[in-house]
């Protein structure tokens, strides 16, 4: 039996992981795939606690997540290529139309 | 209704029509306000003949102000002494609309001028119509408000408004004390009405006020000396007596009929006709009635020694008119008011003569107003000629002109009431010499001698310039004025006004003096004097002379001294004006610019460099942004972590 601490850490790490991703590259397709693994520590997160406490919420939960990550990405991505037509780039520090 | 409330109500709706609806004149304003005038006159003449045989009555117009036991109505006093003076007033001023027409014909602001000078004949009635200190008060500013406007009728010339400006607040300083005056009447009377202060005056007689009560001090004054002391500050102010006086000659920038109508004949007057109406209550304080004989003569003599050398001829007049104003506030203070008013209403018809004789001699030289720049006018404009000698015979007191009777009555009621009027009659003896000696030094040079208008006539190219007589309007009433001026003092003494004026105005009790001079003595010797100045006049101007300028370099201290006004406005100048400009600057530059501006743009910077130091965070980088709210986000977890624990 794996512990629940052990589940808790993969998901903080994998949580990390996805946050220096999306705050350190400039590449804005990375910057969506790290904001997958942020959602999917999330999601570890829920299944752990689901099987700890012995309810099905958890369980239920995370296909709420996989669903709206799934829909999100479809409009990310169709964000990003429109973005890409605008600017000709890829690289996040071209996207800076909130600076006046 | 009686016809006495259509007196001040026509000049009123000649004010409204021409006021409001001058657009529309173009220079037709005469067609409304002069007709409407003459109505007035018409009405205030018949009045006055009715007035010898019906008592005096007070038409109750409407409650203005009810409070408490405040109780101030507009109402219309018609007595003896409003009567004779309401004739004046509209006598002079119909004639002066009259003669408008001629002299404004073609100026810009024609209907103006004509609404503000029946603006100013209503007031004026108004005002010698009050019967309470309020109404009175309230008119009393009215005509001060018109004599600014009329003052500054040309506003685009920088001496027009600095008169007006001057004029304004000088009597500024007067209204303030006659304000005090009405609130101390008010406060020991508890009445502001003729009618319920003058029965009780006998039992304030010996009422106290201590006066520097505010600073815990302790000086009684007797309330009736203090009540009489700041009305005559008003009337100071008003009719131009020192030290409130300079504003008078400079008014003079105005156009020449308002010097005639307001600024000789009739608002100069309002102090003069103020302490007669409230003279139970100048007979009351001995020590007021003092300090406004004193006055009076001062400023008789101290302006008729400046008119001696003026060279503007408009400033002449004024001073004269000062000089004159100055007799009439000195008998008035020795108890013969009705003599003031006498002098009073004789003035007004030879003044304004003057006056208007003076403007029909610029008129003919195209505003030429040096005295030193004219002369021989006497073969181009005779009518003028004729009219002003009438009226300076009559302003030297030579029989039988006006001015002969009511000079010689005021200076017969001075020499009889005791030392303090004999010094002031020695005072009247010597400002007549000077009158005279003016008056014909103004005649001599400006009718006699050589044409000296063409010369220093370069600027318009050498063809000088030709006087030519004014037109009908103008004319006319010089000839009726000069009429009033041999017939005024004639009628007044034949008629007896002091008689006819003893209703309100109580005649002194007159104390022959033990080997003094006879009456007869008395008139012998102001005609006498008249003479003299005139004779001292015609050898200084009326020959070749060399006198005038010997004597000035001889006496050059007393010659500047007069030339130059005896310097009150150069002390003016330098106590009130410049310290006022030091305060204001004082004001301005240290604490509106130094703190005041300096607080406001301090916080006003503090904001907008803070913001432009902030502006640097705002990168545009979303992943800046997200940089931050993840370090948000971990430090109050911490935040939560770390304080929950203990």
């Amino acid at each position: 039996m794996v512990p629940l601490s052990w589940y808790v850490a993969l998901s903080a790490f994998l949580f990390i992981t996805g946050l220096v991703g999306v705050l350190i590259r400039r590449n804005i397709v990375v910057v969506l795939l790290c904001i997958e693994i942020m959602l999917n520590a999330v999601n570890v997160n829920f299944v752990a606690f689901s099987d700890y406490l012995h309810l099905i919420d958890g369980q239920i939960f995370v296909f709420f997540v996989i669903t709206v990550a799934a829909a999100e990405v479809a409009i990310g991505l169709g964000i990003i290529i429109s973005l890409f037509r605008l600017k000709e780039s890829v690289n996040m520090d071209d996207y800076n139309l909130l600076k006046l | 209704m009686t016809p006495i409330i259509f007196i001040p109500l026509l000049p009123l709706i000649g004010f409204l029509v021409v006021g409001i609806f001058w657009p529309f004149f173009k220079g037709k304003g005469h067609f409304i306000a002069v007709p409407l005038m003459i109505g007035s006159w018409v009405i205030a003449t018949s009045e006055f003949f009715k007035s010898f045989t019906n008592p005096p009555n007070v038409t109750f117009v409407y409650d203005w102000i009810r409070s408490g036991h405040l109780d101030i109505g507009i109402s219309l006093q018609y007595d003896h002494l409003a009567a004779i003076m309401l004739f004046m007033v509209t006598t002079v001023a119909m004639l002066v609309h009259l003669y408008t027409i001629g002299y404004m014909h073609g100026d810009s602001g024609y209907d103006r001028f004509f609404s503000y000078i029946s603006l100013f004949s209503f007031s004026m009635i108004m005002l010698v119509l009050s019967n309470n200190l309020v109404e009175m008060f309230i008119f009393w500013e009215a005509v001060g408000l018109c004599s600014y406007l009329l003052i500054v009728h040309w506003y685009e010339r920088r001496p027009s408004w600095l008169a007006a400006n001057k004029a304004f607040i000088m009597n500024r300083v007067g209204d303030f004390g006659f304000l005090l005056g009405i609130f101390l009447t008010y406060s020991t009377f508890g009445s502001v009405s003729f009618a319920e202060i003058f029965p009780a005056i006998s039992s304030h007689l010996h009422q106290t006020v201590n006066i520097a009560s505010a600073f815990h001090g302790s000086m009684n004054i007797p309330v009736l000396d203090l009540i009489a002391l700041l009305l005559f500050l008003g009337a100071v102010g008003k009719s131009a007596q020192i030290p409130l006086h300079p504003w008078l000659p400079d008014a003079m920038e105005g156009p020449t009929p308002i010097s005639a109508l307001i600024h000789a004949a009739t608002m100069v007057t309002a102090g003069i006709f103020m302490i007669a109406r409230m003279n139970p209550l100048y007979n009351a304080a001995p020590f007021a009635a003092h300090v406004v004989a004193w006055t009076g003569g001062i400023t008789a003599i101290v302006a008729a020694t400046i008119a001696l050398t003026q060279p503007d001829i408009k400033k002449i007049i004024a001073y004269s008119t000062m000089s004159q104003l100055g007799y009439m506030v000195m008998v008035c203070g020795l108890g013969g008011y009705g003599a003031g008013i006498f002098h009073l209403l004789t003035h007004g018809a030879f003044k304004a003569l003057l006056f208007l004789g003076a403007g029909s001699v610029i008129h003919s030289l195209s505003g030429e107003q040096d005295v030193f720049r004219m002369g021989g006018l006497r073969k181009y404009i005779g009518l003028t000629f004729v009219t002003m000698l009438i009226g300076s015979l009559a302003l030297s007191g030579i029989p039988p002109f006006a001015g002969y009777y009511s000079k010689d009555l005021i200076l017969v009621t001075a020499y009889q009431q005791g030392p303090l009027g004999q010094i002031l009659w020695m005072i009247g003896v010597l400002t007549a010499v000077l009158t005279a000696f003016y008056s014909f030094r103004l005649m001599f040079l400006v009718f006699g001698g050589k044409e000296r208008f063409h010369s220093d006539q370069a600027g318009h190219g050498g063809h000088g310039i030709h006087p030519h007589e004014s037109p009908w309007t103008m004319t006319v009433p010089l000839v009726l004025l000069s009429i009033a001026a041999v017939v005024a003092g004639w009628a007044g003494e034949h008629y007896g006004v002091l008689e006819y004026l003893a209703q309100e105005l109580p005649i002194p009790h007159q104390d022959p003096v033990a080997g003094g001079m006879s009456d007869s003595a008395l008139k012998g010797l102001s005609v006498g004097v008249g003479v003299l100045g005139i004779f001292v006049a015609w050898a200084f101007y009326g020959r070749e002379s060399s006198i005038p300028g010997s004597l000035a370099k001889g006496l050059s201290f007393f010659y500047k001294l007069s030339l130059y006004k005896w310097y009150f406005d150069e002390l003016y100048d330098l106590v009130f004006v410049r310290s006022s400009f030091l305060i204001g600057r004082l004001f301005w530059q240290e604490l509106d610019k130094g703190v005041i501006d300096e607080t406001v743009n301090g916080v006003a910077a503090f904001f907008r460099n803070s913001g432009l130091g902030l502006r640097r965070y705002q990168t545009g980088q979303l992943q800046n942004y997200a940089m931050v709210m993840a370090i948000g986000v971990f430090g109050l977890v911490a935040f939560y972590l770390v304080f929950n624990r203990m």
